[in-house]
């Protein structure tokens, strides 16, 4: 806590996302970050070194006089930053729900303590927003334009009606899905009170399901989809897309996965390339704990609200009851 | 047979505290330079009382055995083992002498007799301790002995880091002030205890006073050796030879002095060595000699690592890339890294300038440095401008825009100048791909 770079790295600890350019492992964005980080943190100014007394002997008075000796405050050079290294080596730098190397999109990271809130939010119920560039009339071995072409198709005889029948068809087997995975009785109360809050869904591993998808833009041969989605992977969507293509009596790749949105963390908020700096990625942690605090707040006086119309309500018949006995009172 | 045998116990005594004696003066030998003997008797009662002596003395005399006391240590880090090292601030003598590496030269200077057995402190009957008693921790003492009085110093005789021992070791001390990042150096295997073994003003000096002589800069000098601790340990005969050997094939004594500066490892391969590598270069790219020593001047450490990857990058840009000879001699000549790059990395580039943006081969040989940028770089400005449909880059044509000034340009200027956009645009169009 005493060094301005501890001081720095106290501030630096929380959530962030990044947008990861496509073609990059994300091992090496989440290297490249904790590298930046360092540098940053190492650049703070250092604490003086610390001196001590020492007792020199005094050469030139003369060896025949005998020996003196004289005190010295010294520096101790053992704490030197050249011998012992910069203060901060390593730094725990944890990468959230993990991109492909040919996707793009927001990726969310998170320094020191923040690791453990990471993990918490890994492990709860949040959707992905995708966005899925596609392409129909090839089929390739994995799905993507990238990869060998299988089979080539026509496409002319599909239409916009046609693509929304399939895309309705796949959201409803995926609704299904959901409602299956949620380990609840679908005809209980609880399936019901669950369903209106919309929280029924799986809870840890399961399929991957989309819990939307519809199309955004469509110019065949090309088309865009926009997929929200849990427990997926990106080449699960390009399969997705494929199976759209076979649907359709044809076929489909797709040429780009980018992710816009990750739980909270939206493509708004995301650094990009130039940004990776220490500086920039304090701002956006400090972005990130305010925003918690307002929706701290925020929760806190709905609760607030919420308690006093309850209040309210009992109060109310109980007055009426006064009233009545008062009334019965003065009538007897 | 009673008189011998009183006899006997005094006669063991004296013995014994003459053993002990001699022990304890090879300590002070070895913990300071030759010393005068008045001290000595100070630090027998020392050693007598407190037995340290024995121990002192088992681990002087297994001074062969560094791997003894290595093993004891965690193998993780390499440790730096000391023996006598000179205690700079500690010692009463003025003159310092290298110990350590040859015990054996004191022997006979401060021992009268050569063949000492450790004396086994577990012999000594315990009243004799006090029966010799003439000297006391209480007596008086003149102040000049006192102020003589050494402490031994506190320096484990082996460790991992450098730390414990950089205050009492003045290589090490100067070393620091010179600015060389000792904790890099250390994790090295047998950096440090090189480092520990020299002595300033025997190694150290004489060779940092030969670089300052070919013309390196002081502030250099700490960089070359974190880099290059080796140079430390070269012969100086090695090293003029092969400054002679350079300045020999008609280098200037300034360009020596940069090469030296930026590839610290240069002076120390041989001068068959580094004859090998210019016949390469000139040969293999058929250049004359003043370009051979313009790109070596310009990248020195084309001299120091191997040719094998040179050579696969040649062939690379032969055969997969299809550059001609006199191309890929005005590439190197213009862009002498693009014989050290990553062959995927320039493979990466070149396959994207020539499908993606179809740039044919003859813009590429006049605009090298694209072949040395970052591909991502290169991909999001490309992508950006042609985005904005501003993506030309024939000469002929109108709204031309260079390859050079596309990637070199900073991002501010990229975006006034030639996507004629906002900085802000382009960042958000990043978001985009």
């Amino acid at each position: 806590m005493r060094s301005p770079a501890m001081r720095m790295f106290r501030s630096l600890e929380g959530l962030f996302c990044v947008y990861k350019p496509a073609g990059v492992h994300w091992k090496l964005v989440r290297d490249t970050i904790e590298t930046n980080l360092l540098k940053g943190l190492n650049a703070t100014p250092a604490l003086p070194l610390p001196h001590e007394v020492r007792f020199l002997s005094n050469d030139e008075a003369g060896a025949s006089s005998g020996l003196t000796l004289r005190a010295a405050s010294v520096p101790i050079l053992s704490q030197h930053p050249l011998v012992t290294g910069p203060e901060f080596q390593l730094i725990k730098v944890g990468v959230g729900h993990r991109l492909d190397v040919s996707s793009s999109g927001v990726l969310v990271l998170s320094v020191g303590k923040g690791n453990r809130i990471l993990n918490d939010l890994y492990r709860t119920r949040t959707t992905r927003d995708y966005t899925l560039d596609c392409e129909f009339g090839t089929a390739t071995q994995d799905f993507t334009h990238a990869g060998r072409v299988v089979e080539r198709t026509t496409y002319g005889h599909i239409t916009r009606d046609k693509m929304e029948k399939v895309i309705a068809m796949l959201e409803g087997a995926n609704q299904k899905a959901l409602r299956m995975y949620s380990n609840v009785d679908m005809s209980s109360q609880e399936a019901y009170e669950l369903a209106v809050k919309g929280l029924l869904g799986p809870d840890g591993k399961s399929v991957p399901i989309l819990t939307s998808l519809r199309c955004i833009r469509f110019q065949p041969p090309n088309f865009t989809l926009e997929v929200q989605c849990l427990n997926e992977t990106q080449k699960y969507l390009c399969k997705v897309v494929h199976e759209i293509g076979l649907e359709l009596r044809s076929s489909a790749v797709c040429k780009g996965v980018r992710r816009t949105r990750d739980g909270q963390f939206t493509l708004q908020d995301a650094l990009t390339r130039h940004q990776w700096t220490a500086a920039d990625v304090m701002r956006a942690i400090q972005q990130y704990r305010s925003k918690k605090k307002s929706k701290k707040i925020f929760r806190t006086r709905t609760d607030e609200v919420i308690l006093q119309t309850s209040e309210e309500k009992l109060t109310g018949p109980e007055e009426n009851r006064d009233n009545k006995e008062a009334t019965e009172a003065q009538s007897s | 047979m009673g008189r011998l045998g009183a006899d006997l116990p005094s006669m063991s005594t004296i013995t014994m505290s003459s053993a002990c004696a001699q022990l304890c003066l090879r300590c002070r030998g070895f913990l300071s330079s030759m010393n005068s003997s008045r001290l000595y008797y100070v630090q027998i009662q020392h050693s007598v009382r407190k037995d340290k002596s024995t121990k002192i003395g088992e681990g002087l005399l297994s001074r062969g055995n560094h791997t003894a006391a290595q093993t004891r240590l965690s193998w993780k880090r390499p440790t730096s083992c000391y023996f006598g090292i000179t205690a700079k601030y500690l010692t009463t003598e003025t003159e310092e002498s290298k110990l350590g590496t040859d015990i054996a030269e004191y022997k006979p200077a401060l021992l009268p007799t050569v063949d000492v057995s450790p004396c086994p402190p577990n012999l000594i009957p315990p009243e004799d301790l006090d029966a010799n008693d003439h000297c006391s921790a209480l007596e008086e003492i003149s102040d000049e002995e006192a102020a003589a009085i050494s402490i031994p110093p506190s320096i484990p005789p082996s460790s991992v880091s450098l730390r414990d021992y950089v205050d009492k070791s003045e290589t090490l001390t100067k070393l620091v002030q010179l600015g060389v990042s000792l904790w890099k150096l250390e994790q090295r295997p047998n950096v440090g205890s090189m480092l520990l073994r020299l002595d300033f003003n025997r190694d150290v000096a004489p060779r940092l006073l030969f670089l300052k002589e070919i013309g390196v800069e002081d502030s250099r000098l700490g960089y070359i050796i974190s880099h290059n601790p080796f140079i430390l340990s070269e012969s100086l005969e090695n090293l003029q030879a092969r400054v002679n050997y350079l300045k020999s094939r008609k280098f200037s004594s300034e360009t020596v002095a940069s090469m030296v500066s930026r590839a610290p490892y240069l002076l120390n391969f041989s001068v068959k060595r580094l004859d090998n590598r210019l016949g390469f270069y000139q040969q293999q790219l058929k250049l004359s000699a003043s370009n051979t020593r313009n790109i070596v001047a310009r990248l020195p450490r084309l001299l120091c690592g191997s040719l094998e990857p040179v050579k696969e990058n040649l062939k690379v840009c032969k055969i997969e890339l299809g550059f001609k000879e006199n191309e890929i001699q005005h590439i190197v000549i213009a862009v002498p890294k693009v014989l050290t790059t990553n062959k995927k990395k320039l493979t990466q580039i070149f396959d994207f300038l020539h499908n993606t943006m179809k740039v044919p081969h003859h813009l590429i040989t006049k605009f090298p440095q694209v072949l040395n940028t970052k591909f991502l770089r290169l991909k999001e400005r490309h992508l950006f401008l042609q985005y904005l449909g501003k993506a030309q880059y024939e000469p002929n044509l109108p709204s031309y825009i260079s390859l050079d000034r596309l990637v070199s340009l900073p991002d501010e200027v990229f975006c006034t100048e030639l996507a004629l956009a906002t900085l802000e645009d382009f960042y958000l169009f990043q978001k985009t791909l």
